[in-house]
């Protein structure tokens, strides 16, 4: 369908059709809206920032474009005609390329391979023409300016290095529209720079990207314009040169908090967890914290900052190199979750349907999981013996399921996630540690979730929560410590806490790339020197 | 980054080539690349059993009969190892390839019987499109119902043998039943080699140019390495799997053909349990149980081999007993060895980043 160009909806107009126009994209998934209004405008020959929170839509964009979700309205067009993928080949064959965070690539095939699956070239009756398929790749290599060995398998590629093959891949499809979602999150200085060469000179030959990242002076050092998402909704577009980091961060977390979720005020005990020190190589690196009790300490950063990693390590799930964890100043031995718990720490991990809930069986069976040692008789375990224990639990957080044996797969997210804390409480913990309580649970349980941990701490209990999600933190904790790149980078007081300081806090610059520092807020520069 | 410089591919790489020798010492880069090339290093064991076999008893190869049954016995489970092998590579296994070979083999006499005078290419052709059939029931329900394909597969074994076995009742097909010509077909050989060994080791040469050289065949080993990766990349993944199933549902009918041929009679044990050793063949020679990697060639090897050594045991004196914790020991030897030849690989490549 010829499409009239009646809407003009971008700010820095530019003679030539859009090649990425969406105007009010819609999706839901069951009752969560992820995305509410997506809008975007991106122009051939610009790179297009997209910044927000975590959970503002980004992804959920994204992946409308990339066709993996169907949106459930709005505008989606691509180089002026009105589209609807209904699969990555589809947007493939348009001529759209979406690079992720973590490649997807074939390990066990070579690097040729992986550009080319499932379009080679073809010689004589129909077979791979494997010389011609080489040969191309290293012109893009050479292009490129990269020295990756054609023939190598992508078995125990760099991440920065599969980034490569993601975009050689692109330029042989000769994609016009680019995705990158946060291509820079595990790549070092030298590795951004040249990630950063390589957009440019396709920014050059007239392609339009979308660059989603995290860190501002990335965004200010490689991109023309920006556009802001907050709760799954548009908020605005602007052109880079005439904005700030401070503009964009006010943009991003611009709403009401704190009224949502109100911690009760509960008298701070003694300390009950300290960590001193702790570092795993590659992950974080001098931790110190301590959590006291009727203390809820939130944990906040962007995803993949190291929060959940210093958590397991705590917990004694994974290894670290230095350090050391306290219960009640006594040492607990490293990797042994089975110490952690004999210590009085209970773990609720983030994805509650892997990690935390055997969600084929039954509720009580779930509950009952963590105390069976000290339910059985003579090594057996009864039925009744399972239901008798748990039942207190289980009425006391209002699980609303009808029977205990009731399988936890059948119940809504809310109420797996109240089974899997009565699991852990069922131990009588003095530590828990939770990482995303409201991860994808609906509104109404959320409240319920955050009474839950507000009661909890009011009875003495000491709380570490992990949450991306800035309301809940500032609404929730007591005091706020911010990770960054698997630092603390700031300690925050209820006060103190506003979403303006965690933000930057979380977000700011990144050593290896220093000569872009200049660019960075200079808020944040106090807020790392205090 | 680091630059990555060219090293030798895994010794799982798929593809034609094996390892290419490493460099430095010669001698132990030579032996290092015959390690990496699976198919190399189990033929040279396969030799190796030969030799020894041969050494103790010179008729194992030495003479008419021992050269002709060292060429013959593996056409089968050849055939077979081709197809599943296709199968593991997409990370499926298909555990009813016994079963099918036993209903095709049953078909192929009840043809002869019932209608007199058929052309033997019918049967042939018959044979291989019901055992393509079965292989289209076992596609579809791992690759569009979803179900796991150890469970489907499992299912179908237990299924088609019972078929066979209502519709064989207590028949028995004896050779006086089935045309001389055919049966002639199983003792044919051109220039000592038996024909039905050529027709075995034709399939594996079509088979790996076809893995080798077609799209789709490509897709396979991609499927087989990362499914979530092979939908992201738009590949028609069901389509895919259904082929492999198909094309390895169709092998076992031909072998269930070869059968009948071969030994003249069809009871309702045929196939018995061979499935397991198509599958132990393909994990000897290299292919990867979770798939993506191997080749049809090491599958052939690996084949030659199980049935090379279960005729080599007894020869050399080793009671019954021990013959299958051999066979045993040799599936869990190459597992291990994949192992560590795979836990090397990657100590190499972070090595190789960090420098």
């Amino acid at each position: 369908m010829p499409d009239p160009l009646t809407k003009a909806s971008a700010p820095a107009s530019t003679p030539a059709t859009p090649v990425l126009e969406m105007a009010d994209v819609r999706k839901s998934f069951g009752p969560v809206a992820a995305l509410r209004s997506g809008t975007i405008t991106v122009h051939p020959g610009s790179i297009h920032a997209l910044v927000g929170e975590n959970g503002a839509g980004k992804s959920t964009l994204i992946k409308i474009v990339a066709g993996v979700h169907r949106r459930d309205g709005g505008t989606l067009r691509f180089e002026g005609r009105d589209v609807d993928f209904t699969s990555t080949a589809e947007s493939k064959a348009a001529g759209i390329a979406v690079i992720y965070q973590e490649p997807t690539l074939f390990p066990d095939l070579s690097v040729t391979e992986n550009i080319f699956m499932g379009r080679q070239p073809l010689g004589r009756g129909r077979r791979i023409d494997r010389a011609a398929m080489l040969a191309e790749t290293r012109s893009i290599f050479a292009r490129l300016g990269v020295d990756i060995d054609p023939k190598r398998p992508a078995l125990g590629l760099s991440i920065a290095d599969q980034q490569i093959i993601e975009i050689a891949k692109a330029i042989s499809l000769d994609a016009r529209l680019l995705i990158m979602d946060e291509p820079t999150a595990a790549l070092s200085g030298v590795e951004v720079e040249r990630l950063f060469a390589v957009a440019r000179s396709l920014r050059d030959e007239g392609r339009g990207l979308v660059f989603i990242s995290h860190r501002f002076e990335e965004v200010f050092a490689l991109c023309d314009q920006v556009t802001v998402m907050r709760d799954g909704e548009y908020v605005a577009t602007t052109a880079i040169a005439s904005t700030t980091p401070d503009a964009i961060v006010e943009m991003m977390v611009g709403r009401e908090v704190g009224e949502l979720f109100p911690k009760q005020p509960a008298t701070i005990g003694e300390p009950v967890l300290q960590v001193e020190g702790l570092s795993s190589a590659g992950t974080f690196r001098d931790i110190s914290f301590e959590v006291r009790a009727g203390e809820i300490v939130g944990l906040a950063g962007l995803v993949g900052a190291g929060r959940s990693e210093i958590a397991r390590a705590v917990f004694g799930v994974d290894r670290y190199d230095a350090g050391s964890v306290r219960m009640h100043g006594k040492a607990v031995k490293p990797r042994r979750p089975r110490a952690a718990i004999a210590a009085g720490m209970a773990f609720v991990p983030e994805d509650r349907r892997k990690q935390g809930l055997v969600v084929d069986n039954s509720v009580a069976h779930n509950v009952a999981a963590v105390i069976r040692t000290k339910l059985d008789k003579l090594g057996l375990l009864t039925t009744a013996a399972e239901n008798k224990a748990v039942a207190p639990w289980a009425d006391r957080l209002e699980v609303k399921t009808n029977a205990l044996d009731m399988a936890a797969t059948t119940m809504s997210g809310g109420n797996q996630q109240k089974v899997v804390i009565a699991k852990w409480l069922a131990t009588e913990p003095e530590l828990l540690i939770i990482d995303e309580p409201t991860r994808g649970i609906d509104v109404g349980t959320k409240s319920e979730v955050h009474r839950l941990l507000s009661d909890l701490a009011g009875q003495g209990l000491a709380i570490l929560m992990i949450s991306s999600e800035l309301p809940e933190v500032l609404g929730m904790a007591d005091r706020v410590l911010v990770v960054r790149e698997g630092e603390i980078t700031a300690e925050l007081s209820r006060e103190q806490a506003t979403p303006e300081a965690v933000m930057k806090a979380a977000t700011a610059g990144h050593e290896s790339t220093g000569e872009l520092a200049p660019v960075l807020p200079d808020a944040l520069l106090k807020e790392v020197g205090a | 980054m680091s630059a990555t410089l060219t090293k030798p591919e895994p010794h799982s790489a798929p593809g034609p080539g094996a390892g290419t020798p490493g460099r430095g010492a010669a001698a132990r880069g030579a032996l290092g690349a015959a390690l990496r090339s699976r198919e190399i290093a189990v033929a040279i064991f396969l030799l190796a059993v030969i030799a020894v076999a041969t050494a103790r008893n010179d008729s194992f190869l030495l003479t008419g009969d021992g050269w002709r049954d060292l060429l013959l016995t593996p056409s089968i489970l050849l055939l077979l190892a081709a197809g599943q092998m296709m199968v593991i590579v997409t990370r499926s296994v298909d555990l009813s390839v016994g079963s099918t070979m036993a209903l095709t083999a049953y078909l192929t006499g009840r043809l002869f019987i019932d209608v007199p005078g058929i052309p033997i290419i019918v049967v042939v052709l018959a044979g291989v499109a019901l055992g393509a059939f079965l292989g289209v029931i076992n596609g579809v329900l791992v690759a569009y119902a979803q179900v796991p394909a150890l469970v489907i597969t499992l299912g179908t074994m237990y299924s088609y043998r019972g078929i066979m076995l209502t519709w064989a009742g207590s028949d028995r097909i004896n050779a006086s039943d089935m045309p001389s010509g055919f049966l002639a077909l199983g003792t044919k050989s051109f220039l000592t080699i038996p024909l039905l060994t050529i027709v075995a080791v034709a399939v594996v040469a079509l088979v790996g140019y076809y893995l080798h050289t077609a799209r789709s065949g490509r897709e396979l080993y991609a499927i087989g390495s990362d499914p979530d990766a092979a939908k992201l990349y738009g590949l028609k993944v069901p389509t895919r799997v259904l082929t492999a199933f198909v094309l390895c549902g169709a092998l076992a009918g031909l072998a269930g053909v070869v059968h009948a041929a071969r030994y003249g009679t069809v009871s309702s044990g045929v196939g018995n349990g061979i499935e397991l050793q198509a599958v132990g063949a393909a994990v000897i020679g290299g292919v990867a149980i979770f798939g993506g990697s191997g080749t049809v060639w090491g599958a052939a090897i690996g084949a030659v081999l199980l049935v090379t050594i279960n005729r080599a045991l007894p020869i050399l004196g080793i009671p019954d007993f021990w013959q299958r914790a051999v066979v045993g020991a040799l599936i869990l030897g190459a597992v291990v060895l994949d192992r560590i030849l795979a836990l090397r690989q990657a100590r190499k490549f972070d090595e190789e980043r960090e420098g």
